[in-house]
C-alpha cells in the first residue's frame, strides 16, 4: 500500500501555487492536509503527476472576518477552525457540524477548504456551505472568481473547479443570532455520516433544511416551520437517496423522515 | 520553492526527538516508514496506512498527526516526537505512561504509542479534558485487545492529577 | 513464602511498549541485502488463468523475481490437510482462483515501493467461472464446483448420535426448531503478517522470521511443503506481536512463499502485509448455517438435541481446519444436562478467502444457536428465559460432570454462579428499565447466555471427524503438551523460556509470578524470554497461544520446573545450612531454615553453587542449572470407539445478562446495562483477568453488531478498509460489570482455567437474545446493524407486526 511516484513542489505563495496549476493541471494535485488524498494515493485509486503543497503558504493560513461572511484560507485546518474564538457566535452551524468531520487526529491537518473540495455527498462541511449559502473563491492565472456553493459542487466528489484553478478560500455567511440544528448518522463515532441533516431557523416560521447523503451533493429547501412535517414527508419522498454496504435508499429516507424534526426542532429552540 | 522530482532522493533533514537529523527519500516516502526504516525509530506503529487505526500517530510541531497519511518531504524542517520521546533517559515513565500501566490500558501494546501521543497533543491544550473529550479523542484510534476501558481510566487519571 | 499468585501485580511487558522499545517482526533488523516482496491477488472470485505475462515487470528497475503458479508448484508440494479429500492447496493459485484476493503472483524487489509499481506491470488473463458464496447454495448439485476433482463442495460430512435422540424427541412434549446462520469476521490485529525468509542453498535449509503464532503443528506442514526435514525449516518468533485473537496461524501459506523467494532470488526477502491484503485475504472466522431442534417438556426441561452444523470455510480447506466445528464436539451441550443428542457436521467451500483460527473458535456458532434456542422455547412454552436456562443447568452434584459427546467438565457450580449475577437487584433493575422504556412504547429488551469457555484443546479431538475405524488405521491422537523452563545463572539470576507466542496475554507476567512464587523471589527478579526458537527453544505440535491454552497448560508446566528447581535448591541449602531439606523455604530472595529463620543464605548464593561449586551438591544430584517441565494431562484421551471426546482439558462457566434498547430514529442498538459472570477457576492475576475479559466483549459486541466480512453475488469482497470493515472505537462498546465465582479445577496443579475466549462465545448470544426480546423476533442476523434493523421494522410496519 504505497503510492506511486510523482513529483512534489512546495511553494511559498499562492500565486507560485497558481503558476504551478497553470503547468501541471489536471495532472497535479493539491495537498494541504492530506487527509483525504493521502489515503487514496496510498491505496492507488487516484493518479498524480505532481503534488502540489500549500500547507506553508502563511496567506492562505488565515481565518478573516470581513463583516457578513468568514473567509476561510485554504491551508486552515479543520482544528484551528474549531478553535476560533468567535466560531460559536458567528458560525454555530460550523461549530455544529466541524466536532463530526472525522477525529481529533485528522482535524489537526485536513483543511476546511479541503473538505470542501474533496465533495464527499455526506460530507458536513460541504452540507453546512452549503445551507448557509456560503461561496468558493477559485483563483487561476486567468483571474478569480467566486461560486456559489450550490455552483460548486457538481455531483459525487465532483466539482467545478477546474484543472488550473486553486481554491484560495471559503466563504461562511455570518449567521449570529439564528437558531442552528445538526445532526447525523453513522455507524461508528467519527466516521462518514450516512445521512447528515442540519436547519437554520431565519426568520419567524422559515427553515432552511438541508441534508448530505441522500443524493450526489447536499440539498437544501427552505420550508414553513409551522408546516414542517408535511414538508418534510412531501420531501422525503422526493429524495432518491442511494444505497452502500450500511444503508438502502429506502433506510436513508427514513432516516432523514426521523432527524428533520429533530434538528428543526434544535434550530428552533436555538434562536427563541 | 522547493522541488523533488519522482524517483529522486533527496536528503530530508528534520528534529527527531530533540535531536536533528537527516536521511534520504523520495517524494513519495510515507512519513512513518521514513521514521521507521530511515531513521530507525521504531516505536511507531504502522497499522492501516490509510488514516483510520491511529497506531502510526507521531507530533509534528506538537500536533497529533497520522505519519501515514504524511509524507517524509512535508515534514522536512519539523519537529518530530515519538513514543520514544516520553520516557526519562533512565527509563521512567512519565506520568501518562505509567497511568497506562497502572490501568492495564495495554496489552499487545501495537496501538499505545500512537495514543499516548494523540493524548500528548490533546492534554497539552486540555489537561482537565472531560471523559467524554477524553472518548472522543481515543475514537481515532483502534485497539483490538482491550475493549478500551484501560484506556480511558488511564487518561483520566492524568486529568484528575492536573492542577 | 511471597504470596505473589492472585494479585494484580503490574506487567512486566509494559516499560518497553510503552516507551517505544517493543521489538515487534517488522522491527527487528533484517539481513544486509534483503528484498522486499508485494503479493498479487486475484480480481476474480472463480477464474482460470490462462495467462501470466511479467515481461514488462521483470525489466522495471530494481526488480529480482515474480513468482508464479508454476514456480510454486515445481519447488514445493501442496499443503497437508485434515480431511482427505481431493483439494490441493499451494502457496500461489495454480491454473485457477477461487475467491477475491488469492494470491497468484508473487513481486520481489529493492524496496516495497519498487515491488508495489512492478506489480501494475504485471499482466494476468483470466477467464472467469461462475462463483458461489451461498453456503446452502454451495452443497447442491448444481452448484460450481471449486474443486472439480473432489466432485463435491460439501467436502465431509459426519453423523453422530449420543444416547437415544430419536426416543427422546418421540416422547417429548413440544418439539421446537430454529435455523440461526453464524456471520463471517476476524478480529483483525492491528499489526499485520510479517515475514523475513533467507535460504541457505549449501544446506537446502530455511531460516525464516515471523510473526507466526501456533499451533506448532503447522511446522510439520510448511517442512513437508518446503520439501525439507522439519530441523531444516528454523522458525523464529519475535519477542512482540502486535495482536493474533487465531488470526497468525494463517500466516503459514506465506512462510512458505516467502521462503521459495528467498531460494528463487538466492537473497533473504521480507513481506509485510498491509490492511488491505489483511482484510481480503488473511483469514477470517468460518460462518455457519446451524439447523437445532430441541425436544422439550412442557416445563421446558430439553430432553434431546439436535444440529445440523454447516460450516463454510471458503475455498480451501487448510490445516487444522475444520477445528470449530470439531473443538467445541465435547461440549455440543453447552452448560446443560442433555444426555440424547444427534449431530451432523458438515463442511462446504465457497468462493470465498479460506477460514481458520479465530478467538472463540466454533464457540460462538455453537451458542449464537444453542442460546437462541433456549431463548425461543421460553418465547414458544411461554416461559421465562431464564428459568428454561435454570431448568437445564448441569447440577453441581455432578461434576466432573461427562457430556453426551464425552467431554469431562472439570468443576463448577453453575446455578450458584447466576444466582449471583443475578442478585443485588441486578436482574430486577434490568426489568425495572424494561418496564420503563416499554411504557413509552420504546423498543426495549433483555437477554441472557449461559455457555462453557473450554481450554487447552486435546490435540485429538479433530480425529473426531474421522470415522473410528479411520482412527484406528491412522493412530492414535490424543493430549497436549506443555513444556516450560526455569534456567539460574551463574550469580542465581533466573530466566523461564515457555513453548508459548506473545500476542498480548502477558505470559511474561504470569509466568514470572508463578516461579516467583515457587523461588521466593518477586516477580520482578525474574527474567521470561518468550521469543522462540524451533532450532533451539522446547516447543512441541501443541506450542503457541490458542484455544486458551496457557492458563490450563504452559502455567502448569512452568510451576513443576520451578517446583523442581525449588526442591533441589532446598537440597544444596539445607547441606550448607546444615538442617535437614525439609526444615528449607525460600522466601524474600533467601533460602532460610523454616526453625530458625536466621540460619539463612542468599538466593543467589545457594542457586550459584551449581555452576561454581558442582562437587559441592548433595550426592547423586544433577547440577540446578536447568529445569525443564513436560507435562500431558492424563484426561485428554482419544476419541472413544463410539466417538466420544473430550475436547478440552478445564472448562469455565460464563452466565451474561444485558439490557438494550433500538434507537427509533437511528436504528442502532445501544446496549444499556451488561453483567458478565465468570467462573475460570483460581485466577492467577485479576488484573489482566478483567483485561482479557473485557478484551474478549469488545470482540463479542463487534460480532453482534458491527463486524462482517461481506461479499456480493459475484464474490466480490466489500470490506476492502478500516472505512468499510467497522472495527469499534471507544465509542460503540458499552461498559461491562464483571463477576467472578471460582471453582478450581481439579485437573491442573494451579486449578487456573481458561478465560480469554468466553465473552467472544456469550456476548454475540446475549446481544441477539436481548435484540430478539426489544423486537418481538424470531430471526435475529448477526451483526444487527442499523441497515437490518431497519429492514425489519420496515417489515414488521408493513405486515403490523407485534411491537415495532
Amino acid at each position: 500500500m504505497k503510492p506511486r511516484p510523482f513529483d512534489y513542489v512546495r511553494p511559498d505563495t499562492a500565486e507560485e501555487a497558481v503558476a504551478l496549476l497553470a503547468d501541471y493541471g489536471d495532472d497535479a494535485r493539491v495537498l494541504a492536509g492530506g487527509q483525504s488524498l493521502v489515503p487514496m494515493l496510498n491505496l492507488r485509486i487516484v493518479e498524480a503527476e505532481a503534488l502540489i503543497d500549500i500547507s506553508r503558504i502563511a496567506a492562505l493560513d488565515a481565518i478573516r472576518d470581513v463583516g457578513d461572511r468568514i473567509e476561510i484560507g485554504a491551508a486552515v485546518t479543520q482544528n484551528t477552525l474549531l478553535a476560533w474564538p468567535q466560531l460559536a457566535k458567528k458560525l454555530p452551524l460550523v461549530a455544529a457540524a466541524l466536532p463530526h468531520v472525522g477525529h481529533f487526529q485528522t482535524r489537526n491537518k485536513g483543511t476546511v477548504c479541503g473538505s470542501i473540495a474533496h465533495a464527499d455527498p455526506s460530507s458536513e462541511l460541504p452540507l453546512a456551505l452549503a445551507l448557509l449559502g456560503g461561496e468558493v473563491v477559485l483563483k487561476s492565472q486567468r483571474g478569480t472568481r467566486v461560486l456559489a456553493a450550490k455552483d460548486f459542487q457538481k455531483d459525487m466528489l465532483t466539482t467545478a473547479r477546474a484543472g488550473d484553478e486553486l481554491i484560495a478560500a471559503v466563504h461562511f455567511p455570518v449567521t449570529s443570532g439564528s437558531g442552528v440544528g445538526f445532526r447525523e448518522v453513522a455507524r461508528r463515532h467519527g466516521d462518514f455520516a450516512i445521512i447528515a441533516v442540519a436547519a437554520v431557523a431565519e426568520k419567524k416560521n422559515a427553515v432552511r433544511l438541508g441534508v448530505g447523503g441522500m443524493a450526489g451533493k447536499p440539498v437544501v429547501r427552505q420550508i414553513r416551520s409551522d408546516n414542517a412535517a408535511d414538508a418534510i414527508a412531501a420531501w422525503a419522498g422526493e429524495l432518491e437517496g442511494y444505497e452502500d454496504l450500511h444503508a438502502s435508499a429506502a433506510m436513508r429516507r427514513d432516516l432523514f423522515r426521523n432527524l428533520a424534526p429533530l434538528v428543526i426542532e434544535e434550530a428552533i429552540r436555538c434562536a427563541a | 520553492m522547493r522541488r523533488v522530482n519522482r524517483n529522486e532522493r533527496v536528503r530530508i533533514a528534520l528534529t527527531l526527538n530533540g535531536r536533528k537529523l537527516a536521511a534520504e527519500a523520495e517524494p513519495r516516502t510515507l512519513l512513518c516508514d521514513f521514521l521507521r526504516h530511515a531513521l530507525g525509530a521504531t516505536g511507531t506503529h504502522v497499522g492501516c496506512e490509510h488514516g483510520v487505526c491511529g497506531a502510526c500517530t507521531v507530533l509534528v510541531d506538537g500536533v497529533a498527526t497520522r505519519s501515514c497519511l504524511t509524507l517524509a518531504v512535508q515534514a522536512e524542517g519539523r519537529e518530530v516526537k515519538t513514543v520514544e520521546s516520553l520516557a526519562a533517559l533512565d527509563g521512567t515513565l512519565n506520568p501518562l505512561q505509567q497511568a497506562f500501566r497502572d490501568n492495564h490500558a495495554l496489552q499487545c501494546g501495537f496501538c499505545t504509542p500512537g495514543i499516548l501521543m494523540s493524548f500528548t497533543d490533546y492534554l497539552s491544550r486540555n489537561p482537565r479534558a472531560s471523559e467524554a473529550e477524553i472518548r472522543d479523542v481515543l475514537s481515532g484510534h483502534l485497539c483490538r485487545c482491550t475493549g478500551y476501558a484501560g484506556i480511558v481510566a488511564a487518561v483520566k487519571d492524568v486529568t484528575k492529577s492536573s492542577p | 513464602m511471597t504470596d505473589q499468585l492472585g494479585k494484580p501485580v503490574r506487567r512486566k511487558e509494559d516499560p518497553a511498549l510503552l516507551s517505544g522499545r517493543g521489538r515487534y517482526a517488522d522491527d527487528l533488523p533484517i539481513p544486509v541485502g534483503t528484498l522486499h516482496a508485494h503479493v498479487i491477488r486475484s480480481p476474480h472470485a472463480h477464474a482460470d488463468m490462462v495467462g501470466i505475462d511479467a515481461r514488462e515487470a521483470l525489466a522495471h528497475d530494481g526488480v529480482w523475481a515474480v513468482i508464479t503458479g508454476e514456480d510454486v508448484r515445481k519447488l514445493s508440494d501442496p499443503f497437508l490437510a485434515a480431511v482427505k479429500a481431493p483439494v490441493q492447496q499451494w502457496t500461489l493459485a495454480v491454473e485457477r482462483v477461487r475467491y477475491v484476493g488469492e494470491p497468484v503472483a508473487l513481486v520481489v524487489a529493492e524496496s516495497r515501493y519498487l515491488a508495489e509499481d512492478a506489480a501494475e506491470l504485471v499482466a494476468i488473463e483470466y477467464q472467469p467461472r461462475d462463483a458461489v458464496l451461498d453456503p446452502i447454495e454451495a452443497c447442491k448439485s448444481s452448484a460450481p464446483l471449486l474443486h472439480p476433482q473432489a466432485g463435491t463442495n460439501e467436502i465431509s460430512v459426519r453423523d453422530f448420535r449420543y444416547g437415544d435422540p430419536d426416543g427422546a424427541f418421540a416422547r417429548a412434549d413440544r418439539r421446537i426448531a430454529m435455523t440461526v446462520p453464524f456471520p463471517r469476521l476476524s478480529f483483525t490485529p492491528i499489526e499485520c503478517y510479517v515475514v523475513v525468509a533467507q535460504h541457505n542453498a549449501a544446506e537446502n535449509s530455511y531460516d525464516v522470521l515471523a510473526n507466526f503464532q501456533g499451533p506448532f503443528s503447522m511446522h510439520p506442514v510448511m517442512a513437508r511443503a518446503l520439501r525439507v526435514p522439519g530441523p531444516k525449516l528454523r522458525l523464529r518468533i519475535p519477542p512482540d506481536s502486535g495482536g493474533s485473537f487465531g488470526i497468525k496461524l494463517s500466516i503459514f501459506p506465506y512462510i512458505v512463499l516467502i521462503a521459495l523467494a528467498a531460494k528463487i532470488t538466492g537473497r533473504p526477502v521480507k513481506w509485510t502485509e498491509d490492511r488491505i491484503e489483511h482484510l481480503v485475504a488473511a483469514s477470517s472466522g468460518p460462518n455457519r448455517v446451524t439447523e437445532i431442534e430441541a425436544a422439550v417438556g412442557k416445563d421446558g426441561r430439553v430432553l434431546g438435541l439436535k444440529l445440523d452444523q454447516l460450516e463454510d470455510y471458503g475455498a480451501f480447506l487448510r490445516a487444522p481446519m475444520p477445528g470449530p466445528l470439531y473443538r467445541m464436539h465435547g461440549a455440543v451441550t453447552g452448560a446443560y444436562d442433555i444426555s440424547h443428542v444427534e449431530v451432523k457436521n458438515r463442511v462446504v467451500l465457497t468462493n470465498k478467502m479460506p477460514a481458520s483460527l479465530i478467538r472463540g473458535f466454533g464457540g460462538p456458532q455453537l451458542y449464537l444457536a444453542l442460546e437462541r434456542l433456549m431463548d425461543r422455547i421460553a418465547v414458544e412454552l411461554q416461559l421465562e428465559p431464564l428459568e428454561v436456562i435454570r431448568r437445564n443447568l448441569i447440577p453441581a452434584q455432578k461434576f466432573p460432570y461427562r457430556t453426551a459427546a464425552g467431554a469431562l467438565y472439570d468443576s463448577g457450580d453453575y446455578a450458584r454462579a447466576v444466582d449471583i449475577a443475578i442478585g443485588d437487584g441486578r436482574l430486577a433493575d434490568l426489568k425495572k428499565r424494561r418496564e420503563a422504556a416499554r411504557a413509552q412504547g420504546r423498543h426495549y429488551g433483555i437477554g441472557f447466555a449461559a455457555v462453557v469457555e473450554p481450554a487447552m484443546s486435546n490435540m485429538g479431538y479433530l480425529s473426531t471427524l474421522m470415522t473410528a475405524q479411520a482412527r484406528e488405521k491412522a493412530g492414535p491422537k490424543n493430549g497436549a503438551v506443555s513444556m516450560a523452563r526455569v534456567t539460574i545463572d551463574p550469580l542465581g539470576a533466573v530466566t523461564v523460556t515457555a513453548d508459548v507466542t506473545v500476542q498480548g496475554q502477558s505470559h511474561e507476567t504470569v509466568l514470572a509470578q508463578i516461579v516467583a512464587q515457587e523461588l521466593g523471589l518477586s516477580p520482578d527478579e525474574v527474567e521470561v524470554v518468550l521469543e522462540l526458537d524451533t532450532a533451539r527453544d522446547q516447543w512441541s505440535i501443541a506450542a503457541g497461544t490458542y484455544s486458551s491454552r496457557f492458563a490450563s497448560g504452559t502455567a502448569v508446566a512452568a510451576h513443576m520446573a520451578a517446583v523442581a528447581m525449588r526442591d533441589k535448591l532446598k537440597s544444596i541449602a539445607a547441606k550448607q545450612l546444615n538442617v535437614l531439606s525439609d526444615d528449607v523455604e525460600l522466601a524474600g530472595g533467601k533460602i532460610r531454615s523454616r526453625s530458625n529463620p536466621d540460619n539463612a543464605l542468599p538466593f543467589g548464593r545457594v542457586a550459584g553453587t551449581s555452576h561454581w561449586s558442582p562437587v559441592m551438591l548433595p550426592e547423586s544430584m544433577a547440577p540446578a542449572l536447568s529445569e525443564t517441565a513436560v507435562w500431558t494431562p492424563p484426561e485428554l484421551e482419544p476419541p472413544s470407539s463410539d466417538d466420544r471426546i473430550n475436547t478440552s482439558l478445564t472448562y469455565g462457566f460464563i452466565f451474561d445478562m444485558c439490557s438494550l434498547e433500538i434507537d427509533p430514529v437511528t436504528y442502532q442498538v445501544r446496549v444499556d446495562r451488561y453483567v458478565s459472570m465468570h467462573d475460570a477457576g483460581r485466577i492467577l492475576n485479576p488484573m489482566i483477568a478483567e483485561g482479557q475479559i473485557r478484551g474478549a466483549f469488545a470482540q463479542g459486541v463487534a460480532a453482534a453488531l458491527y463486524e462482517e466480512f461481506t461479499y456480493n453475488e459475484e464474490g466480490a469482497f466489500l470490506n476492502g478498509t478500516f472505512a468499510d470493515y467497522l472495527v469499534p472505537t471507544v465509542g460503540e462498546i458499552p461498559d461491562v460489570e464483571i463477576l467472578h465465582h471460582h471453582s478450581p479445577s481439579p485437573f491442573t496443579p494451579l486449578g487456573a482455567k481458561g478465560l480469554a475466549e468466553g465473552n467472544c462465545m456469550s456476548t454475540p448470544a446475549c446481544i441477539a437474545n436481548a435484540i430478539a426480546d426489544a423486537l418481538g423476533a424470531q430471526d435475529i442476523i448477526l451483526p444487527a446493524t442499523p441497515r437490518r434493523i431497519h429492514e425489519f421494522m420496515q417489515a414488521a410496519r408493513q405486515n403490523g407486526g407485534p411491537r415495532t
